[in-house]
């Protein structure tokens, strides 16, 4: 009982504060903009409304197109359920539980693209084409900021990883994993999510055909994606461990808006990049964390 | 002391990786100007006191390479009248790896080197040995010659600071005198642009195989 409630508490957490970070990013860039913008609770009320319409099947379709968002679903809760909170410590906590982490988002994504070829549509299958291929690039971004995190603390642990600051390549860390968090989210300067031309969206492109309940989840999975990889980014940066519990909650809290922030600054500010630069961008973030797991492997001053 | 100075040529290996990932002749211009300043902050850095020699190296060679080097390229450039972007040889991608890859070889390899314990635990021999590389391959990899005058200067910033672990005793005559000969190539270089744009109406030095008549 007494380990139930701690559980369903982090669990209702993620649940519940996932989708305000997309509607935090449109109050920002309405605000750039001076525009009023749409609520805060915008996605609260679209999954809501999403919740209660009916699903337009196509024929060609197999049930994995109905499957691969809620599977994906579920994998990105239990990536989330892995990643501490603050001062509470991710439950399920094993020894290697990073690498479960990777692969976790991997098949999410893997069963999102699934979802995305079983509609036979030549957009869709486009959309997932781009978001595998840029997938390639970021998850050796994310494995380098996790191996110099393993490398600076000596653990594979996520709880003990993410509980010391990560050193003196905490700014390339950072840097690295920001990029990261707007790749593998879709954000402006590898996609722009308000998009509505097929020809260059990338996510947007792969959801074009799910409707009702499953595009619901599929909004949802990836508003928790975003909270997850701005928690990652912050708990990376900051010594989370030696702050007192309720120190701790305010300061990653203040972090993930700080970061929800910068990413509907950077989209305001910024163009979307042409698709032949991307490329070079991911490879910047993977040198930033690639120098950052030297400056951890070899200490301050090499 | 060593902590500012690792900073400072840290950020000057970045810009070295910045220089071969930018598409933009302005930005590379730009980024090299910086670089250049940054190395010419560092003998002021090195050095515990305030040094009249020192200071005058220092002031000189922040003017010469952050401001009036950039000049030339920039006017050089207007007066040619060219496009902006850089045609690369080598892809920006393969480039920049490249470059990262050579900066963590020169790590390693001035680990090997039998330096003087004061500077083994600087990264001055790094830098200059990443910086003669990155500047090696921009003379490499691109097409235009206003891109490779850049790389040529930042293998020029990588010689400097290699020169730097001798400032005690190189005398002033040495570094002014490298200096001037460095803006007297950019000046060169800047007329000669002028000329094969004139000549060829590009500055694809690809084009400068051929012989005519």
């Amino acid at each position: 009982m007494i380990a139930i409630l701690p559980f369903a508490l982090r669990l209702a957490c993620w649940l519940l504060l996932a989708p305000l970070l997309p509607g935090i990013i449109n109050r920002v860039k309405a605000w750039v903009a001076g525009r009023r913008g749409p609520p805060v609770l915008q996605l609260y009320y679209d999954l809501a409304r999403l919740w209660q319409k009916s699903v337009v099947l196509s024929v060609l379709a197999s049930p994995a197109f109905v499957a691969g968002p809620a599977v994906a679903w579920v994998a990105l809760v239990a990536a989330a359920m892995l990643v501490p909170l603050g001062p509470a410590a991710g439950f399920p906590s094993f020894q290697g539980d990073v690498l479960l982490l990777v692969y976790l988002l991997a098949l999410a994504r893997f069963c999102i693209a699934w979802a995305a070829l079983e509609t036979g549509s030549a957009f869709e299958g486009m959309g997932a084409a781009r978001e595998v291929s840029y997938a390639v690039l970021t998850e050796a971004a994310l494995m380098t900021a996790i191996l110099s995190l393993s490398v600076q603390t000596g653990s594979v642990t996520l709880n003990t990883m993410l509980a010391h600051s990560s050193g003196p390549g905490a700014l390339l860390l950072a840097a690295g994993l920001f990029s990261v968090l707007l790749a593998e989210n879709c954000r402006v300067p590898f996609d722009d999510p308000n998009t509505h031309l097929e020809l260059t969206m990338i996510h947007e492109a792969m959801v074009l055909d799910h409707s009702g309940p499953p595009l619901a989840v599929v909004l949802h999975g990836a508003a928790l994606k975003l909270l997850l990889f701005a928690v990652l980014l912050s708990e990376a940066v900051l010594p989370m461990g030696r702050l007192a519990p309720l120190a701790a909650t305010a300061v990653l809290a203040a972090a993930v808006a700080l970061v929800t922030v910068g990413v509907g600054l950077v989209e305001s500010l910024l163009a979307r990049f042409a698709f032949r630069r991307v490329p070079l961008l991911l490879t910047t973030a993977f040198l930033f964390c690639l120098f950052a797991l030297l400056l951890a492997w070899k200490g301050g001053a090499p | 002391m060593n902590q500012t100075l690792n900073l400072l040529i840290g950020l000057a290996m970045g810009l070295n990786l910045l220089a071969l990932g930018s598409g933009r002749l302005p930005s590379i211009i730009r980024t090299v100007a910086v670089q250049g300043m940054i190395l010419g902050v560092l003998p002021l850095v090195m050095e515990p006191g305030f040094g009249w020699t020192v200071s005058a190296v220092a002031g000189v060679t922040v003017g010469v390479k952050g401001f009036v080097i950039p000049t030339l390229l920039r006017r050089a450039m207007r007066m040619a009248n060219i496009e902006r972007e850089v045609e690369p040889f080598i892809g920006f991608v393969p480039s920049l790896l490249l470059g990262a890859l050579g900066t963590i070889g020169a790590v390693a390899a001035a680990r090997a080197l039998p330096l003087l314990p004061e500077h083994a635990r600087t990264l001055v021999v790094p830098g200059a040995l990443a910086s003669i590389f990155t500047g090696f391959v921009l003379l490499v990899g691109r097409a235009k010659a206003i891109s490779q005058v850049c790389g040529f200067l930042v293998m020029e910033n990588g010689i400097y600071l290699f020169g730097l672990l001798l400032i005690h005793s190189t005398p002033l005559l040495v570094e002014s005198g490298i200096l001037l000969d460095v803006t007297v190539a950019v000046f060169v270089i800047g007329i000669i642009v002028d000329r094969i744009q004139r000549a060829f109406d590009s500055l694809d030095t690809r084009k400068l195989t051929v012989l005519h008549e």
